[in-house]
């Protein structure tokens, strides 16, 4: 593991002392279309890298993970988008940046890498091409340099018998070949910051697993910074420092790794984690399911999010928005938004 | 949990303003609430009301002729009796204009109808049944979409002689092919999806299935086709007048015809030349509009 | 007697060429030679990843697929030999339930439509407004739900709609493909939960096919693990995790990610090498030889292993040449540094 994240005891305890490499404030995004009420997808999130270290943002569909991360990149087109807050990386502000120079910043320092890499790569170029574009674009490299170091690439994502693979369309791969290629153009030029969205949400277990432990191994390596989004605990349980859980725009509980699955305090990750079955448990304890469906929210101006689904809801829930803060567990960096968090000293809602 | 439990959960998650009705009625909200539908539709309700009500709009009837006020190569521009002017022939323009309405909206929706019944036909055919059926319906289709409409229509000319019949028959030879296809894909996707093969897990016969399920959840593309169809006849219709294959008959207020007709006066009364087109482009693009605006409404991947 | 048995199945999809002159070339061998039983009120969990013919299978049981070789006997009748209308008649008794509730659910339909069509269908008398009532509130939904489309529900609802319609005949066996995969991760326990829940209340007979391990070990008594097209162990769900002995089980087991750091960060985890090898040629031998990190020089490339019960583990069945040493810790399994697709893992065209 790359250098840990330096936590604070102050408030906020997750966000760090220091430059951050990316550092994401009061994030807010809302999508208004004609004749409809303005949806605010992303309500004020607070966000910061570390250089070389791995940030899981977990959340269902809706809850506004994959959002944040293309607001951050300004990738979200203009119209009917509305963005404020203010999204740092490197000192330098994206949000404000001309375009031009926020696609060199994207190409070069920040990579992103999507669900489906069928539909981010181009059909009728072959893969070496594609690789190859990027390192004349980004790192003046020509030629036969140029194709060198695309099959090096490939190599290095275990892809074997790379040279020969360089000539192969995306089509004639698979899809665990395919989110290989993606990731291999993503480090083309050695990005300081790697974004994964659901980069193996598509794809088999055995083939998950293949590319999760290659992420593992490039970060490790490479020394590059990944914010993960995923929809499945169990992915980030393995892989991230920091946690962050999403709901309904914003981040409902926020801690490093160990403590968020020992000791998670928010009522709403205690009810992801009793819903999933576990394999490396008994079987026949039963589901714990969350109430109703994600669609039952309250708009976070009137309260709690969650509470309309929450088993732990008592009068204060309604009424002002919860704050986030930090948890009752004095974990440092473990910060929760709820005015009546899980007891910490219980591993698990009992039944 | 129990049972009733779940009930109180999610009965909230089915928002009142979302519980109104059917796919129709969800198509129609979203019509109204599109400029390019509310575009279209006002044009094709004109465009339908003045071919209905001609006699009553017109101010002369299409053929009432003022010879004295004509002389070769000059005919008199708008006036306050003959709003759009004469024609070659001293006839009133704008009466023959709305007159003329009558005859795009008629070779429109007869070769329409024809070319749609016959393609819808022979799409079902191939749809319902597949394999070898599938084939053969397929093969005679795509002879027919290798010949021209403009060959077609010289063929049919021909044959029949130069009449509107012969033009709406060469109109809807053409659309046949295009219905037939149409459907036919159509049906062809919505018979592989989960719901015809629940349908079939049921134990429901497969003619209740092609036609309870299948046949009307392929119809939206044809709907589609259907209104895109009529603003081709129009065009087609207008070209085959334009170029001497439609009506021999001069009288005729055909709007590709009074645009071929001032070809010889385009230096002297340009604007004879003018209204014609703009009563071609505008009721074409009503129905080109109107198409548009249901194929996005249709569109079950804009659905929410 | 069990009630349903399935022998020998095999489902091959002929690959054809030529536009005009169709000729076949090949067959993709979705389901290559499927052996299994399911006791009446057990539910049989079947997993795999994509493309390993766990759906093909399970459509095939319902007759909803042609099947090329082997039966498929339900309550003592082989459905392969039933007449068309006799068939028909036999759905009554077995039933599905689809991944996608949406795609499942015709648009067009109303609830009360979709859940008075198998009624009809059977030839049961209307009116069936009560019979509808009776079925939401099993499911859990209110009677309300009755006049409303499918599109103006949730994914977790519509799939109770799904449920409520496969139960509506009171059948005997329901095949559920992916019941759950296409629902938002809070929503799947509540519909897990709501299928257990019938289960006993009704008594039915279960077919869960998943690529969920978890979910399907949650709710299944018996556990088959397909890999391209066949059956490689079956095992009860209860010893699964703990005793898994084909190489393929034991790869898929620890390649599920749990969500516990504590176990994430000391588990051992076997990383396979390359991709699912082509269906329509699938490698001679074992099937899983070319990606098996126990790979032995003799047997597996050449000789197909046959699904039997070991010594030492009693009601497991597993086709293995090597089970024995494999589950003794005589072989060990080979690891690769950097997890590596190889070249041979290309989809095949």
């Amino acid at each position: 593991m790359t250098a840990p994240v330096a936590h604070r005891e102050s408030v906020p305890g997750h966000l760090l002392v220091g430059t951050p490499l990316l550092k994401v404030r009061d994030l807010t995004v809302t999508f208004a279309s004609r004749g409809r009420r303005p949806v605010r997808a992303v309500d004020g999130i607070d966000l910061d890298v570390a250089a070389g270290s791995t940030v899981g943002i977990v959340g269902e569909s809706g809850s506004g993970k994959s959002v944040t991360s293309l607001a951050a990149m300004g990738l979200l087109g203009k119209r009917g988008v509305t963005v404020t807050g203010s999204v740092e990386f490197d000192g330098e502000d994206l949000l404000n940046m001309p375009e031009d120079e926020l696609r060199s910043v994207r190409g070069r320092e920040i990579a992103m890498i999507f669900q489906d890499p069928m539909s981010s790569l181009n059909p009728v170029l072959t893969v070496g091409r594609q690789i190859t574009e990027i390192l004349e674009r980004h790192k003046g490299l020509k030629g036969q340099a140029a194709k060198d170091r695309a099959a090096e690439l490939l190599a290095s994502v275990g892809i074997g018998d790379s040279v020969r693979r360089l000539r192969s369309f995306p089509h004639q791969l698979s899809g665990g070949m395919r989110q290989r290629v993606m990731i291999a153009m993503a480090l083309a030029c050695e990005p300081r910051l790697l974004i994964a969205d659901e980069p193996t949400t598509a794809l088999d277990v055995t083939i998950s697993a293949q590319i999760l432990e290659l992420l593992r191994v490039l970060v490790k390596d490479t020394g590059t910074a990944l914010i993960l989004i995923t929809h499945d605990l169990g992915v980030v349980a393995g892989l991230c420092d920091q946690v962050h859980v999403m709901y309904s725009g914003r981040i409902v509980e926020s801690a490093p790794r160990r403590p968020l699955f020992a000791e998670p305090q928010h009522p709403y990750t205690t009810g992801l984690l009793a819903s999933v079955p576990r394999l490396d448990q008994p079987r026949g304890l039963p589901l714990l399911p969350i109430p109703g469906s994600p669609s039952d929210t309250l708009p976070w101006a009137q309260g709690c999010a969650f509470s309309p689904r929450c088993t732990r809801r008592v009068d204060a829930c309604v009424g002002h928005p919860p704050v986030i803060g930090p948890a009752p567990s004095r974990v440092p960096g473990h910060l929760v938004r709820c005015v009546n968090p899980v007891p910490y000293d219980v591993e698990e809602p009992t039944p | 949990m129990s049972v009733a439990q779940f009930e109180a959960v999610e009965s909230s998650a089915v928002s009142p303003q979302e519980a109104a009705g059917g796919l129709g009625r969800d198509a129609l909200r979203r019509l109204r609430r599109s400029p390019t539908a509310i575009v279209g539709a006002v044009l094709v309700t004109l465009f339908v009301l003045v071919a209905v009500f001609a006699p009553l709009l017109a101010p002369y009837e299409p053929n009432f002729q003022r010879l004295d006020l004509i002389r070769p190569g000059v005919y008199p521009g708008p006036s306050s009796e003959f709003l759009l002017g004469l024609d070659q022939l001293g006839r009133d323009e704008l009466s023959r204009i709305i007159y003329g309405a009558r005859y795009s909206l008629l070779i429109g929706v007869v070769s329409l109808t024809l070319g749609a019944a016959v393609g819808i036909a022979l799409g079902l055919l191939a749809g319902a049944f597949g394999g070898w059926v599938d084939s053969l319906v397929m093969r005679i289709v795509d002879v027919m979409l290798a010949i021209p409409s403009l060959l077609l229509a010289i063929g049919v000319a021909a044959l029949l002689g130069r009449s509107i019949t012969s033009v709406m028959i060469a109109i809807a030879v053409v659309n046949v092919p295009i219905f037939a296809r149409l459907l036919r894909g159509s049906m062809l996707a919505q018979r592989r999806s989960d719901y015809a093969l629940a349908a079939r897990s049921l134990g429901v016969p497969r003619s209740r299935i092609v036609l309870q399920h299948v046949l009307p959840n392929s119809l939206s593309p044809v709907i589609v086709q259907g209104t895109l169809a009529l603003a081709t006849a129009i065009i087609e219709a207008a070209g085959l007048a334009y170029l001497g294959l439609g009506s021999a008959d001069p009288s005729i207020p055909e709007w590709g015809r009074m645009l071929a007709d001032t070809q010889n006066s385009l230096a002297t009364a340009p604007l004879l030349a003018l209204w014609p087109g703009l009563a071609i482009v505008l009721s074409v693009m009503g129905f080109y509009l109107l198409g548009e605006a249901l194929r996005e409404a249709l569109d079950p991947k804009l659905r929410r | 007697m069990s009630l349903l048995e399935v022998r020998g199945l095999k489902v091959h999809f002929p690959i054809k060429k030529g536009i005009v002159l169709e000729r076949t070339v090949g067959a993709v061998r979705a389901v290559d030679g499927v052996d299994l039983s399911v006791e009446r009120g057990r539910t049989l969990g079947i997993v795999g990843e994509s493309g390993c013919g766990k759906s093909t299978l399970g459509r095939a049981v319902l007759q909803l697929e042609p099947v090329t070789e082997g039966s498929v006997v339900f309550d003592g009748e082989d459905l392969g030999t039933l007449k068309p209308a006799a068939m028909r008649a036999m759905r009554k008794r077995m039933q599905m339930v689809f991944q996608d509730p949406l795609a499942s659910l015709d648009p067009r339909q109303s609830v009360s439509s979709v859940l008075s069509e198998p009624l009809r269908t059977h030839g049961e008398k209307g009116p069936y407004d009560k019979r509808v009532r009776e079925l939401l509130d099993l499911v859990g939904l209110p009677s309300t739900a009755a006049n409303r489309y499918p599109h103006e529900f949730s994914g977790g609802q519509r799939q109770r709609v799904g449920i409520a319609r496969a139960i509506a005949l009171n059948p005997e066996l329901i095949i559920a493909d992916e019941p759950v995969s296409a629902l938002d991760v809070s929503i799947q326990a509540q519909v897990v939960n709501l299928l257990e829940e019938l289960q006993q209340r009704l008594g039915l007979t279960y077919v869960v096919i998943a690529h969920d391990l978890a979910v399907v070990r949650h709710i299944s008594d018996d556990i088959a693990v397909m890999y391209l097209g066949a059956v490689v162990e079956v095992a009860p769900s209860d010893s699964l995790y703990d005793e898994p002995l084909h190489p393929y089980t034991i790869a898929l087991l620890s390649a599920i990610p749990i969500p516990d750091p504590e176990v994430e960060d000391v588990r051992e985890r076997i990383i396979l090498r390359g991709d699912l090898p082509s269906a329509a040629d699938p490698p001679p031998g074992c099937r899983f030889h070319t990606r098996c990190p126990f790979r032995q020089a003799t047997r597996c490339h050449d000789e197909v292993p046959v699904l039997r019960e070991i010594a030492v583990a009693p009601g497991h069945q597993v086709a293995c040449h090597w089970a024995e040493q494999v589950h003794s810790g005589a072989i060990t399994p080979e690891r690769a540094a950097v997890p590596a697709a190889d070249a041979d893992g290309a989809a095949a065209v």
